[in-house]
């Protein structure tokens, strides 16, 4: 066995330094009902590592991978190019194998990477402090929601119909036993500006309100100023919560925190991370400095060392479950850090400008996309402004006719009816995403695939 | 320079006794700069195409102001992380004893198979006739868990142990509620891992302790006297966080049962017993598996983990959203509650995250237990208790170890600072002192139950050579502190990146995020 380094004769050796007469006696203290006198049923017997190559290949050999062919499904996650010189940084042991830096001595390494993400993740949402990354956006939203409670000892919450139907399931499960009061809006799907009615929204906002949450660009592509509800809620002592789960159009258009958001979160999976069929990914959550204390997660903060010299420590964890454990503010332990260092080093990469022109590319692209399909007899764009994803109403349901695409080839997007099984008026809805990956060739063949589908 | 709070902004020479060169470093002592502070707005590592000239679509809301990220080129981005890199103790570097945490060799095979493009390269929403691979997968790995815990049902959903443990008490209040009996209170014995307390506390529950007993164990005497019509269920862990199994658990489970009560398993310690003894025949009804740990995904400087949780009977029903049937030799992805009602799962609480969980990690995990097999499982265990015991038997004559009579440990070996009494050395001092010795310190001041725990797990991939290493330098630090030696102890680390670093000041002054340096004329 391979990556067992003890030798018969040194088990031996070790029992007669330990005192025990076979193994077993250092199991004793297991119930003898409970004792397994051999191996389980029903799992292999150990494998040579090129067995388990061939066996492991042969099922990712059955999914038909994004970068197989033309690929336009986003909604929450989306295949971006990584620098292979990301993957292979974050594949050195010393990043790759080390823990939560709880020696900050001799892990300095990956407390400086988490200050350079932190800062980074600030900037980009506009806000003041962030922390060093959580499970992924829709548990970042979820926690979002109850430092919104924290802050403003309320505890009805208002989620705006655009908010990806994952995420909101995620809150409403979360909160389930709590007294917390979710409102979930349902989509609007109005031509021009399709998932959230902002209106609707400011009007519900009330004095039991704690915070109005909103996602931007939203589940349909669609892209707001949210400034008017960020007045709005706060009027009324409310929060404005942001998400945002394509951070690359953070390089294009305004950030949440410009527009008055007191807390943004997002999914940082598009920067320096792979699809992963959905997971890992990677949480964002920024606050303004004002609510720091309240902010949940791990947090890397700056100090000086014993000679004086810059150092970096994991601070503020008081509030997690060293002390008084059953008053933390989560029971998250832990971080995305790996994921995070994939970000930050892309970002580094990108900087500035190559976050600008990355963002513009894919702004691009997707006009590029969104124009040619609004040509094709039957196919409406449902929207005036989007990022680098947009809604489609075709004259067929969309479920079958993704995978009628899928057989001709091409990965064409999200139908709203797998989103939303319960509105059948979205059924012949059709989310698509384009990204600086989409070729011309593969813009040909979507263009072709869908009026085969549709004529 | 100074910033707003009075630190410095750069980094000072490696090696502070000697003057600084003209690069601040001292051979292969490197110091590195933020990138902030070497990047700039204008530099960058990528080559993009050019954009096409279309008419923005944004609604006028481009961004205007600047973002503030600093860019490099490549090879300067390497270096950076190569540089960085350097500053962290790994296991790939060395024995990283951390009880409860489980830092084990991590097989670089699991690497390549996660990043196959048939796993690493879909995406959660494809059309399911195009990941049936992937499914399949996660399909083998849920029933693998299912066998070696001998429990029915398992939701792969969680991202982390926490999170599964969140998952796991979320069910139990749900299947409680579904019997319209609404119980308040969770027993939480001292001897549990630390997240315990506040997941029942975020389920709504109110959270009361359970003492443990003198040899480490929980008291079943007073967790029988506890229960009644108010206790929802009781967490334990199990090996315990005292690296100890709880001899008395089918006991506990019938007790608890009797009163109409679940028993929760903190499952992070699986690794000690795994292939040897199934959960579910100890009577749990729920557990998470930290397959980061049993099973092995780096830890990365934090994460991704992953914390599936294996159901009894009684609570499978109520098992969150998403799960993998296979039907008509097809595998489907359920995830929807209204349009696929599944009788296995009818009273699903909801969705604990936005996809389907950590593929990634799933994909580490199958690697690692087809790797090992049946039959290598049941040795990781093992060794993993080998392991341990040998360090307990080795050093608890000179160390303290205060259940070190009560019986064999599992796969941890836990210390008390009872031995550093009167030498004026701390835990933390003696651990610190580890670091100038070349080695990870263990895990310190936790689990509660001792004064001044130290935990050690070393798992089973260490050698006997690598263990009688470890073993060398606690006896010598030990005896050193005895004989008086404290000035080892006194400022250590003496030869790492970084002394002590000031966690007070940190904390009371935070500073999360870098801020240009105020002008120096500005600053006079």
């Amino acid at each position: 066995m391979r990556y067992l380094p003890l030798t018969p004769d040194d088990r031996r050796d070790m029992l007669r330094v330990i005192g025990a007469s076979d193994i077993d006696a250092l199991f004793r203290d297991v119930p003898e009902a409970a004792r397994l006198p051999g191996p389980i049923a029903g799992l292999p017997h150990h494998m040579p590592e090129m067995l388990v190559e061939r066996e492991l290949g042969a099922l990712a050999a059955k999914n038909v991978p994004a970068g197989a062919g033309p690929f336009f499904v986003g909604c929450g996650a989306y295949k971006h190019h990584v620098p292979a010189s990301v993957d292979h940084l974050i594949q050195r042991g010393e990043f790759l194998t080390s823990y939560t830096p709880y020696q900050p001595e001799i892990a300095q390494g990956t407390l400086q990477y988490l200050f350079e993400f932190q800062t980074q993740v600030a900037r980009l949402l506009a806000m003041e402090v962030a922390n060093a990354s959580m499970y992924d956006g829709s548990t970042a939203m979820t926690e979002a929601l109850f430092m919104g409670r924290r802050v403003t000892r309320r505890k009805k919450y208002l989620l705006s119909g655009g908010t990806h139907p994952h995420y909101v399931s995620v809150a409403e499960t979360l909160t389930r036993f709590t007294d917390d009061e979710v409102v979930s809006f349902e989509p609007a799907l109005t031509p021009g500006a399709p998932g959230d009615d902002l209106a609707a929204l400011i009007e519900a906002i009330d004095g039991e309100t704690a915070a109005v949450v909103v996602q931007n660009p939203n589940l349909f592509g669609h892209v707001a100023d949210l400034s008017e509800l960020a007045a709005a809620a706060h009027a009324k002592g409310a929060l404005l919560i942001a998400v945002v789960t394509e951070v690359v159009s953070l390089g294009a258009i305004r950030a949440p925190g410009e527009m008055g958001a007191d807390i943004v979160v997002g999914e940082g999976q598009s920067i320096g991370n792979g699809l992963n069929f959905g997971g890992p990914y990677l949480g964002l959550f920024a606050t303004r400095e004002k609510y720091m204390r309240q902010m949940p997660g791990r947090l890397c903060g700056e100090t000086v060392d014993a000679n004086g010299k810059r150092g970096f420590v994991l601070t503020l964890s008081t509030r997690e479950q060293h002390i008084r454990r059953e008053k933390a503010t989560s029971n998250i332990c832990t971080n995305s850090g790996l994921c995070a260092l994939a970000f930050t080093i892309h970002m580094s990469l990108l900087g500035e400008k190559g976050l600008r022109h990355l963002a513009e590319l894919n702004h691009a692209r997707a006009v590029q996309v969104a124009e040619r399909l609004a040509a094709i007899p039957g196919v409406s764009l449902m929207n005036d402004h989007f990022f680098n994803e947009f809604t489609v109403m075709l004259p067929i349901s969309g479920r079958p006719a993704l995978r009628a695409m899928a057989e001709m080839g091409v990965l064409g997007g999200v139908s709203l009816g797998r989103l939303y099984p319960a509105r059948a008026d979205l059924d012949h809805g059709m989310v698509i995403a384009v990204t600086e990956t989409v070729s011309d060739d593969d813009i040909d063949k979507l263009d072709k695939a869908l009026r085969e589908l549709v004529k | 320079m100074m910033n707003a709070q009075g630190r410095p902004t750069a980094p000072v020479a490696a090696n502070a006794d000697a003057p600084a060169g003209i690069t601040g470093n001292r051979a292969l002592m490197l110091e590195e700069p933020l990138l902030f502070e070497k990047g700039s707005p204008d530099r960058c590592g990528v080559d993009l195409p050019p954009v096409p000239a279309v008419a923005s679509r944004l609604g006028g809301l481009d961004r205007h102001r600047p973002i503030g990220l600093a860019g490099l080129a490549e090879g300067e981005v390497v270096r950076h992380f190569t540089r960085l890199s350097r500053q962290n103790y790994a296991i790939d570097m060395g024995i990283f004893p951390l009880g409860s945490c489980t830092m084990k060799h991590n097989p670089r095979l699991n690497e390549k198979m996660a990043r196959l493009p048939g796993f690493g390269d879909i995406h959660p929403l494809q059309p399911q006739d195009t990941v049936q691979g992937a499914l399949e997968l996660i399909h083998r790995l849920a029933d693998w868990l299912c066998k070696l815990t001998n429990m029915p049902a398992v939701s792969m959903s969680p991202k982390a142990g926490a999170h599964g443990e969140l998952c796991g008490m979320l069910a139990i209040r749900a299947a409680q509620e579904a019997k319209g009996d609404a119980r308040s209170v969770v027993l939480v014995p001292e001897s549990a891992h630390g997240t315990n307390p506040a997941t029942a506390a975020f389920c709504g529950y109110r959270v009361e302790d359970i003492p443990a007993n003198a040899a480490g164990r929980v008291d079943l005497a007073a967790l029988k006297a506890r229960l009644g019509p108010d206790v929802a269920a009781v967490m334990i862990t199990n090996p315990n966080t005292c690296g100890l199994f709880e001899p008395d658990m089918i006991d506990i489970c019938a007790a608890v049962h009797a009163a109409g009560a679940f028993v929760y398993c903190d499952g992070a310690n699986f690794n000690a017993i795994v292939g040897k003894v199934r959960p579910g025949d100890l009577g749990i009804d729920a557990m998470h598996i930290n397959l980061h740990k049993t099973f092995s995904t780096p830890h990365g400087g934090g994460g991704p983990g992953s914390g599936p949780v294996v159901f009894s009977a009684a609570l499978a029903p109520f098992a969150p959203l998403p799960f993998v049937e296979h039907q008509h030799g097809r595998f489907e992805l359920i995830e929807e509650e209204q349009a696929h009602a599944s009788a296995a799962h009818d009273h699903s609480f909801g969705r604990m995250v936005a996809f389907h969980g950590q593929m990634g990690m799933y994909v580490r995990a199958l690697a690692y237990i087809m790797s090992h097999g049946a039959d290598g499982l049941r040795q990781v265990a093992e060794d993993a208790v080998l392991n341990a015991n040998y360090i307990l038997a080795r050093c608890k004559d000179v160390m303290s170890a205060p259940f070190g009579d009560s019986g064999p440990c599992m796969h941890e070996a836990l210390f008390s600072d009872d031995f550093l009494e009167g030498t004026g050395v701390s835990t933390l001092d003696f651990a610190k002192a580890m670091i100038d010795e070349g080695f990870h310190p263990m895990t310190m001041y936790f689990p509660l139950v001792v004064h001044g725990a130290m935990l050690i797990e070393p798992t089973e991939t260490e050698s006997r050579a690598n263990l009688d290493q470890l073993i060398e330098v606690l006896r010598g630090l030990a005896l050193a502190a005895k004989a008086g030696d404290s000035a080892r102890f006194a400022a250590a680390p003496y030869h790492a990146p970084r002394a002590r670093l000031d966690e007070t000041l940190a904390a009371r002054k935070p500073v999360l995020s870098w801020r240009e340096p105020a002008p120096a004329a500005a600053a006079e």
